[in-house]
């Protein structure tokens, strides 16, 4: 090399030039490297988390089986643990947050992209977002000292008189006795003990609202103005619009955002362990106390050792598996609609 | 026959048109509810010995150690999720377009965004906490490391969603412009791309701070909690929404207004961030 820098420079600029490229390119390499490494954490991420909680859980699975998911049993002085109270606590709150939070973001979308008058929507979608702001352990205060009583006062005296077998005025009503094994889902053996599946699914719907009605407002948005102008010019009223152009024309997405607030509903966990009050007796009313996984991860996962801690690592795992199939459906399904759109 | 068509569809979209205004009420009331409560309730319990006493004296207590721990926790989260946060994010953005990994990292990234926090707790728990023994003379140790590393998991995926979609905006013309003039690759990612989508990044800086500043759960089994001030990272570490949890489920009143009053500095604290991240910075980025 040096010898071909004596007898000309230009060679001498171009090997030098070549080092500098050669240089330069690894460097790049490097550089990608690292990027892509620090890319992989994410998935380094999930996958641990399934696999910790199912290595650390696998002791449970194999002490009690397939039992394990359909046992109500949940006995930490006689070690016997099932998770179906827990599965069922998890699903009933889960579908009453959005049997509240679905109509309620529709209606809040609907607003917000078709109503309200332009200077109001900045506003009121802030308002609705700074909901998602709140940490979830301030929903859990609120309802715990706010709400749940509010319930025990309002709500479940009412729900209990008219759809209850044993409601506290003692009238049994026409419904209950012409409609079969409706009491069976309004019992409550406290008529005036506010938590409960229905108070933490209410709790939940709240929470869940800007998550809905933000994806909700989004997708409406991109729907064609051609579209909606030739509905309106052969007039159509407004709520024709929404219901039989907008809807049809967003529909995978709006799947997607209920599904995306599902997955929220199911991990969510603070809020919940405050008003669902944390007992292990298998019922199907919702105005029962009942525990949900998180909620009984949050709550024992402390002082659990041995067997209880691996069942409880358990219900971590089947928590994961569950939230990820259901935010994988969401995300499908949002994306699709990105597709729809040219993005 | 056609009037009473017409009459009928009338009342259905008036009908259709008052519900939807009172579902934004019922989100509204829902809102002004909450935050009402805790200002009200947390007023009541704002003391000057809430931010200069520990949580060791129960009523005669403050939180101060709570506070200082979540400071040092957020800290902790926010300065391991950043780099490894942008790095991601930029990779995505700049270096994933030729590789089927790249959608597939894009997409669990946004599965991790919504991920139950309390797996991943017990994931730390699992993969820092549990092994600790073998650093120790035996013992598992809870330590603030261990929640910081908690909290960086869930900052991680706000991290890197902002900083791709805010590198997407980048115009290609600027890449193209630094590239024609021989610049590397990694200077120019370094030196124009990230500095040119600075503002959009710290946006989603401020927004993953104020997601892990309230949570709790993963808290519950990494840093653990301690009544007493400690700086050091290798120790159990107290934080606020950890102490609010506590003193709720607390059966004296007297201990419940002190979760009050925490609650109130910490919706504020996460509040003024979001309207922060959200007006400061006036960036088009969505966070669910």
């Amino acid at each position: 090399m040096h010898a071909s820098v004596s007898n000309a420079v230009p060679s001498a600029e171009r090997a030098a030039e070549a080092a500098r490229n050669a240089k330069d390119s690894r460097d790049d390499r490097i550089f990608g490297w690292v990027l892509k490494g620090c890319a992989l954490i994410v998935l380094l991420a999930l996958v641990g988390a399934a696999g910790s909680t199912l290595w650390l859980g696998s002791d449970a699975f194999h002490t009690f089986g397939f039992g394990f998911l359909t046992s109500a049993t949940w006995d930490p002085s006689n070690d016997q643990y099932g998770a179906l109270v827990p599965i069922m606590g998890t699903i009933g709150t889960a579908f009453i947050a959005l049997l509240f939070a679905v109509p309620v973001s529709f209606g809040i979308a609907l607003f917000l992209t078709e109503i309200a008058p332009q200077w109001l929507r900045g506003p009121v979608s802030s308002a609705i977002e700074l909901l998602a702001g709140i940490p979830s352990i301030i929903y859990g205060m609120w309802g715990l000292f706010i709400f749940a009583p509010f319930v025990a006062e309002h709500i479940k005296p009412w729900l209990m008189n008219n759809f209850s077998a044993d409601p506290p005025d003692g009238q049994v009503s026409w419904l209950v006795t012409h409609v079969p094994a409706i009491g069976k889902f309004f019992a409550s053996e406290y008529p005036f003990f506010g938590a409960g599946v229905l108070t933490a699914g209410l709790v939940l719907a709240v929470m869940i609202i800007p998550f809905i009605s933000s994806v909700m407002r989004e997708v409406f948005q991109t729907v064609p103005t051609r579209l909606k102008e030739s509905a309106y010019a052969l007039g159509s009223s407004t709520w024709e619009v929404v219901w039989d152009i907008v809807v049809p024309y967003t529909r995978t997405a709006v799947i997607g955002g209920v599904f995306l607030g599902l997955g929220r509903a199911l991990g969510e966990t603070m809020a919940v362990a405050f008003v669902l009050g944390n007992t292990f007796k298998f019922s199907l009313s919702f105005l029962e106390t009942s525990s949900s996984i998180a909620s009984t991860i949050a709550n024992q996962f402390g002082e659990a050792q041995g067997l209880q801690r691996s069942a409880l690592m358990a219900l971590a795992f089947l928590l994961f598996v569950v939230t990820f199939i259901v935010l994988l459906i969401a995300r499908l399904m949002l994306r699709r609609m990105a597709v729809k759109e040219g993005k | 026959m056609s009037a009473s068509l017409y009459t009928k569809r009338r009342v259905k979209n008036i009908v259709a048109m008052t519900l939807s205004m009172l579902a934004t009420a019922i989100g509204l009331l829902f809102l002004a509810w909450i935050l009402w409560e805790t200002l009200s309730q947390g007023l009541a319990g704002l003391k000057p010995q809430l931010f200069t006493k520990i949580t060791a004296y129960r009523e005669e207590g403050g939180l101060a150690n709570a506070m200082v721990g979540s400071l040092i926790l957020n800290v902790l989260g926010i300065l391991i999720a950043t780099p490894i946060g942008v790095a991601a994010g930029t990779w995505l953005a700049e270096y994933s377009l030729r590789s089927k990994l790249g959608p597939t990292i894009r997409f669990l990234n946004d599965i991790l965004l919504s991920a139950p926090s309390i797996v991943l707790g017990l994931f730390v728990y699992t993969i820092v906490v549990l092994p600790s023994k073998y650093l120790t003379d035996g013992d598992v140790t809870f330590s603030g490391v261990a929640g910081g590393i908690a909290l960086a998991l869930i900052a991680l995926p706000v991290i890197v969603r902002t900083t791709d979609e805010m590198l997407r905006l980048v115009p290609g013309t600027l890449r193209e412009a630094a590239l024609s003039l021989g610049v590397p690759q990694w200077k120019l990612t370094l030196q124009i791309l990230v500095r040119s989508a600075r503002s959009g990044i710290v946006t989603g800086i401020l927004l993953a701070l104020a997601r892990i500043s309230g949570e709790t759960a993963p808290l519950l089994f990494t840093a653990f909690g301690n009544n007493f001030m400690t700086f050091n990272p290798l120790d159990k570490m107290p934080s606020l929404p950890q102490v609010i949890y506590e003193y709720t489920k607390d059966p004296s009143p007297d201990i419940n207004v002190l979760a009050w009053a925490g609650a109130f500095v910490l919706t504020m604290f996460v509040l003024a961030l979001s309207l922060i991240a959200r007006f400061a910075f006036r960036s088009k980025v969505s966070h669910d």
